[in-house]
């Protein structure tokens, strides 16, 4: 967990993370709010804080009685709403560096095609 | 819907001269974990004991489950206080503090003891003033977390207590915690390793609450900016600062207040580093470091 952000924020993004690399299926079942909080050491508060902010944002749906599972579509969503981000997110401290280094844009992108092909 | 457990308003308690607690006003809602925290001395004692009905407040008004406290059997028979250093009878040994602990808690649970017990590697059958330190905190744990009191205060329930006796107080109490909730008042000065035990904080200094709110909210609220002096003092110029420090042409700076992505963009073009306060850092801040924050403004203004 980092310090510098809300844990219930942190817990929703991990969550996130599973359903956009795969390993959570859509309609595949989430962790039990206490099984997140007694897994990550947190109160049970925050963890279903962040369970409720995947609700509200339609990433998971409750039913009742049984527990929480990934929509239909989730994947797609996130990964629209992580593409909308990523500039400000990834490319901006990126080129604030690489000016600080005096890497030009051409060099920069040889660097980044590079990176690629090694990993 | 919850419901309000405890209603403090203007509550004060004096010794003398000298005012612990200085007319306070708080509420704590059923079923959340509280931290209390604050430095030595600053009267997170006192609130509790008043709040237990072991001292009256000199001042102000207090109603613990709708009641004064106070020679209440039936608000008292729901709290549970776990004092720092608990004394027990010369000849008590850890058995004989569980055997009598259902006559006070109602809600105790003789086998979530017994597997406490285990956990904490007690010795059941040792007169406890032959315990160490860490074992005698271990009894207290015990009993705080096996009466499920509806209202439960640990006072720096850990003195002594190792790391893996620690990590096992957490765990146990966070999921007997999901399984029976119930109010919990944490008052420690660990903080970071039970920051994210807690829902809600109340930091209490010389007496006077400095903060009441959400755990979430205070997470995160505080940043430090450190970089080139001039750069620093340009980025911080109209916000919060709550601490200060430097040396030769560095500065760090502590403010107050969340950074968006512009601050963040603004502050990588300028140099700066930022690094998040955590909730240890920030009490620090708080109740502490402003005299050396005073010290450096004067030299600045020098």
């Amino acid at each position: 967990m980092d310090e510098s952000r809300p844990i219930f924020i942190q817990i929703a993004e991990q969550v996130e993370n599973d359903i956009i690399e795969g390993s959570l299926p859509e309609g595949g079942q989430i962790p039990s709010t206490n099984e997140f909080a007694a897994f990550l050491r947190v109160n049970p508060a925050t963890a279903l804080k962040g369970v409720n902010r995947l609700v509200d944002d339609g990433i998971v749906e409750k039913r009742r009685g049984i527990g929480m599972f990934v929509t239909q579509g989730a994947r797609a969503r996130l990964i629209e709403r992580r593409k909308a981000d990523f500039a400000a997110e990834y490319l901006r401290p990126l080129i604030i560096e690489a000016e600080k280094l005096g890497i030009d844009i051409d060099e920069l992108a040889g660097l980044l095609r590079a990176e690629r092909i090694d990993s | 819907m919850t419901r309000t457990v405890v209603r403090a308003s203007g509550l004060t308690k004096r010794y003398g001269s000298f005012t612990a607690v200085d007319a306070v006003d708080f509420t704590l809602e059923e079923n959340r974990i509280y931290g209390l925290l604050g430095r030595n001395g600053a009267g997170k004692t006192t609130v509790m004991q008043m709040l237990t009905g072991q001292i009256f407040p000199n001042d102000g008004e207090l109603e613990v489950f709708g009641r004064t406290p106070a020679e209440h059997a039936d608000v008292l028979r729901r709290l549970c206080f776990i004092a720092e250093s608990q004394r027990y009878p010369d000849a008590f040994h850890a058995s004989h503090v569980l055997k009598a602990a259902p006559w006070f808690f109602g809600n105790w649970d003789a086998g979530f003891a017994a597997r406490l017990v285990d956990d904490f590697r007690l010795p059941l059958n040792r007169p406890i003033k032959k315990l160490s330190r860490g074992q005698l905190s271990a009894v207290g744990v015990v009993v705080g977390l096996a009466s499920r009191a509806p209202l439960t205060f640990f006072d720096e329930p850990y003195l002594g207590l190792d790391a893996v006796a620690r990590q096992i107080f957490y765990d146990r109490l966070l999921a007997d915690y999901a399984a029976h909730p119930r109010t919990i008042v944490l008052s420690t000065h660990l903080i970071d390793e039970v920051a994210n035990l807690l829902e809600h904080l109340l930091i209490i200094d010389q007496g006077r609450i400095l903060l009441d709110r959400d755990a979430d909210e205070v997470r995160g609220s505080a940043t430090t900016v450190a970089g080139g002096r001039a750069a620093v003092e340009s980025f911080v110029a109209d916000r919060a600062v709550i601490g200060r420090e430097g040396i030769g042409g560095l500065a760090s700076v502590t403010i107050d207040g969340r950074l968006d992505q512009a601050d963040r963009v603004r502050a990588a073009e300028l140099g700066l580093e930022l690094a998040p306060v955590s909730l240890q850092q920030l009490i620090v801040h708080m109740t502490g470091a402003d005299l050396r924050a005073d010290s450096t403004e004067q030299e600045v203004a020098a």
